[in-house]
């Protein structure tokens, strides 16, 4: 394995610019260790020949001082993101064969910064899920312990990082995709403020809740990926038009008087293991040894968020969905008698269970006589959401709940119940449905020596404040290395 | 409440027929309503008209486009309805092959104007308003294809996305006379500010109407909607047809069945349509792609002080300004480049007075002539100054109305200018005494019997003596030169 892998980012760009070693080397060794690895089926495509052009050019860039901030930086996509001419999935067979005509906004940015693309990373199928445990191209295996789960739904992007197969890596989080995986996988994972980085180009799972974000094995090397996804574009209606500022910023000031709400709600309501509560406990000593304050605040609706997210969620991905019909591109179903017959078996046999269950669930929370039941009650507790942390905001800097209830789970655990397993992400889905961002990061291991995370939750366009409670966590932390 | 009148030509006169009409116009407007690819797609090769957002590549996101907003707001304050400050997005869900989203992006709650009224003719000269109870925005859908290949459909999706206003009416309009009047003014004013062409043949203009029937004093009756009318003649067929079968079904003691009907043109007759063509649930709600659409009072207003004149404010300035009849005044309004061409005839004339004169011409001689050669006035090519010289030729009796028509009809195929035309071939009135005695003394000399007969007593030839005068000139001799002449020759004649 070549030593270059385990240079952080601060290292790498530091080699790049020196001539220690070529763009072309990092890029070789990495996509050398993509196929070390392939076990872990972090990848559902590599793109080695793009990936050495693209080393090729930042190679050309360092020489004549053109380099852009992320040049030469091996980086791993979730196959959420339309990359052009290359093959991008969302995990579903219903777009198998989808070549994409068009770069998504965020992946554009990265490759102006001169981001070389490692390939497109697993995910469950169209973001549905929290195990990247797709019908169409097979789980991800957590590379800490490979008989556990990755988390998901950007386990593929998450395990890259971990298995030392990409230094950076994009995901995306709805309901928390970015963070329970990063918080499996012991690596850091971003949710950033919903409308701070571009949604156009990115496969829909729940429009009003999709969030890119990044992950990285440190906190400045997330906030320096964040420097370069977020920006305003307009072809995104729903896209922030506000500065982004150098997201690094505030790494390192001192935290002393700051203060740090506890949601005493998500106690109860979690279920959390003895482990993860024991956790928690050591993430408040730690901030107070920093000269911070513990306080305890109340959130009373965001005990509602979990049903409140499903039913948003599924209407919106139901909708989203619906112009999967075989009709334009994509998987059509063969020997089809009718139109009816293409749009069943077409529907039938490219959608694996769960997003056909979240299809079910989002028409029926759509449907004439149930619309005022459910999704209108659901944006009315949506809105209550939103009010508690913006009140809660007012007593305290950030929030700090743990990222999930649970180390990593078994593989074979995760195909049960689907009820149990929505249950995995009611200490994330809170800060999508609030509105709000936040940030995991790792902050120890479980008994068996499986990571976990800590969850830092800041108000909407406050993300330099996760990076530096975050950078707090990490540097009080001593974790194991990644790995590999 | 709606108001409703016997019926007319449809039904018989136990019944009223009440229907509201639900008219797609395609919004006049560079692009799409949600993409940057061209709305003029008509007649355009399939699929070149299509961005990829139009064919719902995933990942693609719509982004409003205001002047598509713009253009609803000025139909909005025309019709004197109310702007909604902020209205919502919906989507609409249904499976179509050229519905390539699977779901239409429209307005369902909130539209965007709602409380309007336009004013129509009932019968030959009653007004009668007709409340518009909402204008939503929406999106076209594509085209499906199935004549190109025995075993395979096609879709084009140029269409898809264009912007569409839907204006719906109020159950107030009472026979298909009052339809067609409605949609005529409609379109009129449409054209009038610029936001819909309105050529239902390239389908600018689609119509769906709910028709019921009762007998007077009942409830309504169960509504039946017909779809996808795309001509004028085809609507009033189906609603004349429609009309009576309800009226049938209720006379012979079944009843109307609530469903959607379409018209079949081969047949004269209107049919249900397969329900599986009609969806029950379009899980309509707000598309989270999009933030509500908020609008500025600032902007409405802007474009209030920027609108267009309607045609019913041009018809009073017809009237009150150039003295038109109303009748008249309302044919010249009706197309809105008429209007424009008649007044720019009248800033030509030397005298205002003669305003009447251009209309009379304008609608008799020009319109015939359109008729006749079955062309439509864009494709006419009069200048409006050669119009003008004309009709100053006639007021200033250069020309008789035999001759002037005689000079239209040339300038009607040619284009040219009258003077020419009237030099070229010598049209050009004679009033010289001489050549008028001239053409006198011929035709006495010829018509010696005749003229013998009118010093008997027989005055009504003198009628006669006329017309072969002016036939002898070849029309080209001064009327009035010919009276004063020919009555002092014949005078001379007297024994």
């Amino acid at each position: 394995m070549s030593p270059l892998l385990k240079l952080s980012l601060d290292q790498v760009l530091i080699g790049l610019q020196s001539k220690a070693f070529s763009a072309t080397e990092l890029t070789q060794s990495y996509l050398d260790q993509i196929q070390r690895t392939r076990g872990h089926n972090a990848y559902i495509t590599v793109t080695t020949e793009r990936a050495l052009q693209d080393a090729k050019r930042s190679d050309a860039r360092w020489s004549n001082g053109t380099a852009g901030p992320l040049e030469g930086i091996p980086i791993a996509v979730k196959d959420a993101y339309c990359t052009q001419n290359i093959l991008t999935t969302a995990a579903s067979k219903m777009l198998h064969n989808f070549i994409p005509p068009y770069e998504s906004h965020v992946t554009q940015n990265l490759a102006q910064a001169g981001a070389v693309l490692l390939g497109k990373t697993n995910l469950d199928e169209f973001c549905m899920g929290s195990t990247t445990t797709p019908v169409h191209t097979g789980p991800t295996l957590n590379p800490w312990d490979v008989s556990c789960t990755a988390g998901g739904s950007s386990g593929g992007s998450a395990a890259a990082i971990a298995n030392g197969s990409a230094l950076l890596a994009l995901g995306t989080d709805t309901g928390g995709s970015v963070r329970q995986p990063a918080a499996f996988c012991g690596v850091v994972g971003v949710k950033p403020s919903y409308g701070r980085c571009s949604r156009w180009g990115v496969v829909a799972f729940a429009s009003s809740l999709d969030t890119p974000g990044p992950f990285a094995r440190s906190v400045k090397d997330a906030a320096l990926l964040l420097n370069v996804m977020a920006g305003y574009d307009k072809k995104d209606a729903t896209s922030l038009n506000h500065p982004v500022p150098d997201f690094t910023r505030r790494i390192g000031q001192s935290l002393v008087g700051k203060k740090i709400g506890i949601p005493k709600e998500w106690f109860e309501n979690a279920q959390m293991d003895p482990e993860i509560l024991d956790l928690w406990k050591k993430g408040q000593e730690l901030f107070e040894k920093n000269g911070c304050e513990i306080v305890h605040v109340s959130l009373p609706y965001s005990s509602y968020a979990l049903p409140c997210y499903y039913i948003l969620a599924c209407a919106e991905a139901a909708s989203n969905l619906q112009r999967y019909d075989g009709v334009k591109y994509g998987f059509r179903a063969k020997n089809i008698e009718n139109l009816e017959d293409m749009y069943c078996q077409t529907r039938g046999q490219g959608f694996g269970p769960e997003v056909k269950r979240r299809i079910l669930l989002g028409t029926y929370v759509l449907s004439h006589g149930y619309y005022d039941a459910y999704y209108n009650k659901a944006q009315k507790v949506r809105h209550m959401i939103q009010h508690d942390f913006r009140q809660v905001f007012q007593q305290v800097d950030v929030l700090l709940p743990p990222t999930t209830p649970t180390p990593a789970f078994a593989l074979k655990a995760s195909v049960s119940d689907p009820v149990a397993m929505y249950w995995n992400d009611v200490l994330t889905v809170p800060v999508n449905v609030g509105n709000v961002c936040a940030i995991s990061v790792p902050a120890g291991l479980s008994n068996t020596g499986l990571p976990l995370g800590l969850q830092l939750i800041a108000p909407s366009l406050a993300e330099d404040r996760l990076f530096q409670f975050g950078h707090i966590i990490e540097s009080n932390t001593s974790m194991p290395d990644l790995p590999f | 409440m709606s108001s409703v009148s016997p019926m007319s030509s449809a039904g018989s006169a136990a019944f009223e027929t009440v229907i509201g009409l639900e008219v797609h116009a395609q919004i006049v407007s560079q692009s799409k309503l949600f993409s940057g690819s061209s709305s003029q797609a008509f007649g355009q090769d399939p699929n070149t008209c299509v961005s990829f957002l139009d064919v719902a590549m995933p990942g693609m996101l719509p982004t409003l486009n205001q002047e598509c907003v713009d253009q609803a707001i000025r139909l909005g304050l025309a019709i004197s309805g109310t702007i909604s400050l902020v209205s919502v997005l919906d989507r609409k869900h249904y499976f179509y092959p050229d519905n390539p989203a699977g779901y239409q992006i429209s307005q369902y709650q909130k539209p965007i104007v709602q409380d309007g009224t336009l004013q129509i003719l009932s019968g030959e000269k009653a007004w009668k308003t007709i409340r518009i109870q909402r204008i939503h925005i929406e999106q076209d859908a594509g085209k499906s294809m199935h004549d190109q290949d025995p075993l395979t459909s096609y879709v084009d999706f140029n269409r898809a996305g264009v912007g569409l206003m839907e204006i719906v009416s109020h159950p107030d309009l009472s026979s298909p006379e009052e339809v067609i009047d409605y949609i005529k003014r409609l379109r009129c004013l449409m054209r009038y500010l610029g936001v819909c062409h309105g050529d239902m043949e390239k389908g600018q203009l689609r119509v769906d109407a709910n028709v019921s029937v009762r007998r007077p004093g009942e409830d309504l009756g169960t509504r039946v909607e017909l779809k996808n009318m795309n001509s004028l003649r085809f609507l009033h067929s189906a609603l004349n047809y429609e009309i009576n079968r309800q009226i049938g079904e209720i006379e012979h003691g079944g009843r109307v069945i609530q469903e959607t009907r379409t018209y079949d043109p081969a047949s004269g007759k209107t049919r249900p349509m397969r329900t599986k063509e009609v969806a029950d649930d379009y899980f309509y709600f707000p598309d989270p792609d999009l933030t509500p659409l908020v609008i500025d009072s600032d902007h409405v207003q802007t474009i209030a002080s920027t609108l267009p004149e309607t045609p019913w404010a041009k018809h009073a300035r017809f009237v009150q300004v150039y003295g038109l009849s109303e009748y008249d005044a309302d044919l010249l309004v009706e197309d809105m480049d008429v209007s424009y061409f008649f007044e720019q005839v009248v800033s030509f004339l030397s005298e205002p007075a003669w305003a009447k004169l251009t209309a009379n011409w304008i609608l008799g001689e020009l319109f015939a002539a359109l008729n006749r050669t079955n062309t439509s006035f864009s494709d006419a090519h009069i200048h409006p100054e050669n119009m003008a010289a004309l009709i100053q030729a006639v007021a200033n009796k250069k020309l008789s109305n035999l001759l002037a028509k005689e000079v239209f009809g040339i300038m009607f195929e040619t284009g040219e200018h009258p003077e020419k035309i009237m030099e070229q071939r010598g049209l050009v009135q004679v009033s010289n005494q001489e050549d008028v005695q001239q053409w006198i003394c011929t035709v006495l000399n010829r018509e010696n019997d005749n003229v013998a007969a009118y010093l008997s007593g027989k005055d009504k030839l003198f009628a006669f003596f006329v017309g072969q005068v002016m036939k002898e000139s070849k029309g080209k001799a001064n009327p009035q030169a010919i009276q004063a002449l020919l009555a002092e020759s014949l005078e001379k004649l007297r024994p």
